[in-house]
């Protein structure tokens, strides 16, 4: 059974001066624990998928379904991180990664215990109460990670969570996020446009069109790949070819378009 | 060959001459200018019973203390400024919060928010006196006036302007609109809204003195229309020497207001 499944799903940006449809016909499921990600141009709507997923922005046909309900009916919890950690500058870092329990009134004692747990479990010990400005970039997106997860959610959606990120501090907090990912189990979609990050993170791969944003080709990630930890995947001697096969592809839509 | 204290401690010394100098400028401008307008008053190179003097003014204020009718007319407007300042700035947070509340209500507002807001408010004085009648009331709803439509815009536009992304981090958790506003939009606009209260100090002495030019029997700017129709203009000057120093007083007390919330809401 499929635990995350988008139907024929297809979405408009209405203005006054038109309409702009940003996807189109998007169809794929994922299994419960499964690590998928959308690779594609700026522009062609990844993002708009993940709000969609979310329940921020409704489609304008078809259906998305979690665990066989409408995402806007399904109580199950999101997990959703940004280009940016859009940490709340005004709180404390307990109270950032708090914020999820707070929304349900659920904030209680254990939980902050989890939540000091969590925060060093990513390295960041006894920064509770300091506030975000005192943290770097890297830290903050670990902060942001453990807000995410603090609520125990069923699907983490991650939009291009490293791309404002230094390479090194990258590399560092794929491989964090990829063993918390494993280690509980979790159900995945990372969008970006890195296509090393994509093959060393993820099951599977949706290549996507731009104008309107569609799915063109999906790759499946090695078995051998899958296993190691992202850093690892980028020296595996399966990376490099399917590398090259995804860059192809890519190459290949943008040759069309001109 | 300095080391680093050495260093830093001309850099300290330095910085204290230069504070020095511009605080004995200010000094000196500030006795400069009461000196030569006393030397032009007794020369005459001024007309005294139109320009009063510094010395006169001085006598004036003592005595009107001394016999405690200063302290009444002080009182009062103080009073009235400072509950209009508050109305207004606290007015004028409700009003915004309820335009970004309800979406098609602000669209609904906007043209007469727009014509409220280019209205020059003290031409609504003799409206509000009739209507409320010549008294307390109604100069401190013109201090109120003055500053509460410009209060509402200003802190309406920075809710607006506020960055999505946050709004989006707590609907990802199933925030409503309302949890939004509280986590997100009302905090990320605290910065506004205090430099909000400095602009409202000096708007809403605007409002309390032209009220009183208009109706009262009390009050600072009564004093001044007094002074102004028995050609008492040492009367006058002291007036308006006392709201310069109140208003200053009371821009300052804003501003340790001001340092205060910064430090406490981050």
């Amino acid at each position: 059974m499929s635990f995350l499944t988008l139907d024929h799903v297809s979405h408009h940006y209405f203005s006054k001066d038109g309409y702009t449809k940003a996807l189109h016909d998007i169809s794929f499921s994922l299994k419960e624990g499964e690590f998928v990600s959308l690779l594609g141009p700026s522009g062609c709507g990844k993002s708009t998928i993940l709000s969609i997923i979310a329940g921020i922005m409704k489609q304008t046909e078809g259906k998305v379904l979690l665990e066989n309900k409408e995402v806007q009916e399904s109580e199950l919890a999101i997990g959703y991180m940004l280009q940016q950690d859009y940490l709340f500058p005004w709180k404390k870092i307990i109270d950032n990664v708090l914020l999820g329990p707070k929304i349900h009134k659920k904030t209680t004692v254990e939980l902050k215990e989890t939540a000091i747990e969590l925060l060093q479990e990513v390295g960041l010990k006894g920064v509770q109460d300091q506030y975000p400005t005192s943290l770097s970039g890297g830290m903050r997106q670990r902060v942001a990670l453990v807000r995410t997860l603090i609520y125990d959610p069923k699907i983490l959606l991650l939009d291009e969570p490293f791309s404002a990120l230094d390479y090194q501090t990258k590399l560092k907090l794929e491989d964090l996020v990829g063993k918390l990912l494993k280690s509980y189990h979790k159900t995945a979609i990372l969008v970006t446009h890195d296509i090393g990050e994509a093959i060393a993170m993820s099951d599977r791969i949706l290549v996507m069109n731009a104008n309107p944003g569609s799915i063109a080709k999906v790759f499946e990630v090695p078995i051998e790949i899958r296993q190691t930890t992202p850093l690892d995947a980028r020296k595996h001697p399966k990376f490099q070819p399917l590398f090259d096969k995804i860059w192809d592809e890519l190459d290949s839509r943008e040759g069309e378009k001109k | 060959m300095k080391n680093d204290q050495q260093l830093f401690e001309s850099f300290l010394k330095e910085r204290q001459k230069e504070r020095k100098i511009v605080f004995i400028w200010q000094v000196f401008i500030l006795i400069a200018f009461f000196a030569l307008w006393e030397i032009a008053s007794r020369l005459y190179w001024i007309d005294p019973l139109l320009f009063s003097s510094p010395s006169r003014i001085f006598s004036s204020l003592i005595s009107r203390i001394a016999n405690g009718s200063m302290f009444t007319h002080l009182s009062v407007t103080l009073f009235e400024t400072i509950l209009g300042f508050i109305i207004g700035t606290l007015g004028g947070i409700l009003l915004a919060t309820l335009l970004w509340s309800f979406t098609r209500f602000s669209k609904i507002m906007d043209p007469y928010i727009v014509v409220l807001n280019a209205m020059p408010k003290v031409a609504l004085g003799p409206i509000i006196i009739v209507a409320l009648g010549p008294g307390y009331l109604s100069i401190i709803a013109m201090g109120f006036l003055v500053s509460v439509i410009i209060t509402t815009l200003n802190i309406f536009s920075a809710y607006n302007e506020v960055d999505p992304n946050y709004s989006k981090v707590l609907q990802s958790f199933g925030a409503t609109r309302w949890q939004c506003f509280k986590e997100a939009v009302f905090p990320a606009t605290m910065p506004t809204m205090i430099s909000t209260l400095k602009v409202n100090v000096g708007l809403s002495w605007v409002g309390v003195i032209v009220g009183e030019y208009l109706v009262s029997k009390q009050g600072l700017g009564y004093l001044i229309i007094y002074g102004f129709q028995v050609f008492d203009f040492t009367l006058v000057m002291s007036s308006l020497v006392l709201i310069a120093i109140l208003a200053a007083i009371m821009y300052k007390v804003v501003e340790r207001i001001e340092r205060w919330l910064i430090k406490h809401s981050h």
